[in-house]
């Protein structure tokens, strides 16, 4: 899973370039996310439009990125794909992310 | 394995269609099986909503069995899966360990207050549970053999 990050004044916009988050690319891609939101910005965004399938070591992956950002910062998620957003909307956490249809104008060439 | 195939015969007379699948139970090649199985023909009528449906399940249960059952030696995993009318019938076979007590797992969702309480894990078993019915685990002959249905719908 390749992810690409892109600032837009105060957002910082990362981009998933892969089409799942799953068992076998969990770990990498928590690692990765962890580095890039080392960045300073007071929003993040997670643009998974290309994000065909997540399972739950793909969730938790997520959920431990949003904890990695802190106190003050929330991850705010965009695209979500039919079967990603079933995965968070059955375990109840569509209600903690800030979840974005898609991303807004201006950003979405992000990356 | 001829135990297996047995049955299989034995628990779907009737199938409109079979696949069986043997394969690594690591991550990888559950990924690369799952990416194989979507690609034949007995899913691919189905609805979006239901292929996304079966793919979250057969994943959670793989990777269950690679994570846990294959924790400290390797093996395979056995896959057949039959539809049959409105419901697909999945039934998967390892030689790893045990199921924890010889059962499964209850699968409720651990809650948390604020944002650090999160659970990270845990949601396997929950989704697995929501999406299935008929869950069905035996512990024989050294082997675990898991059984579930999942309600289809096919596209006109």
């Amino acid at each position: 899973m390749e992810l690409k990050s892109e600032h837009h004044g105060e957002i910082l916009v990362i981009r998933a370039v892969g089409d799942r988050i799953d068992a076998a690319g969990a770990i990498q891609f928590k690692e990765r996310m962890r580095e890039i939101i080392q960045e300073p910005s007071t929003r993040v965004v997670l643009d998974m439009s290309t994000v065909g399938f997540l399972d739950s070591s793909g969730l938790g992956a997520v959920v431990a990125v949003m904890k990695a950002l802190g106190p003050i910062r929330r991850l705010e998620l965009s695209g979500l794909t039919p079967t990603v957003e079933k995965v968070f909307r059955l375990t109840r956490m569509d209600s903690v992310f800030i979840i974005h249809k898609s991303l807004p104008e201006g950003l979405r060439n992000a990356g | 394995m001829p135990g297996s195939t047995l049955q299989v015969a034995e628990l779907t007379p009737e199938a409109d269609a079979l696949e069986r699948m043997v394969f690594d139970g690591d991550p990888e090649a559950v990924r690369t099986a799952l990416g194989e199985l979507f690609e034949r023909p007995i899913l691919a009528r189905l609805t979006e909503g239901c292929r996304g449906t079966i793919e979250i399940v057969l994943a959670e249960v793989m990777n269950n069995v690679s994570e846990h059952a294959y924790a400290e030696y390797p093996g395979t995993i056995d896959l057949s899966i039959s539809a049959h009318g409105d419901f697909i019938l999945a039934q998967m076979v390892d030689t790893g360990l045990p199921m924890p007590g010889g059962e499964l797992p209850g699968g409720k969702l651990a809650g948390g207050d604020g944002i650090q309480d999160l659970p990270e894990g845990g949601f396997g078993w929950f989704l697995i549970r929501s999406l299935t019915r008929e869950l069905n685990y035996l512990r024989e002959g050294g082997t675990n053999r898991l059984s579930f249905c999942v309600d289809v719908d096919y596209q006109d």
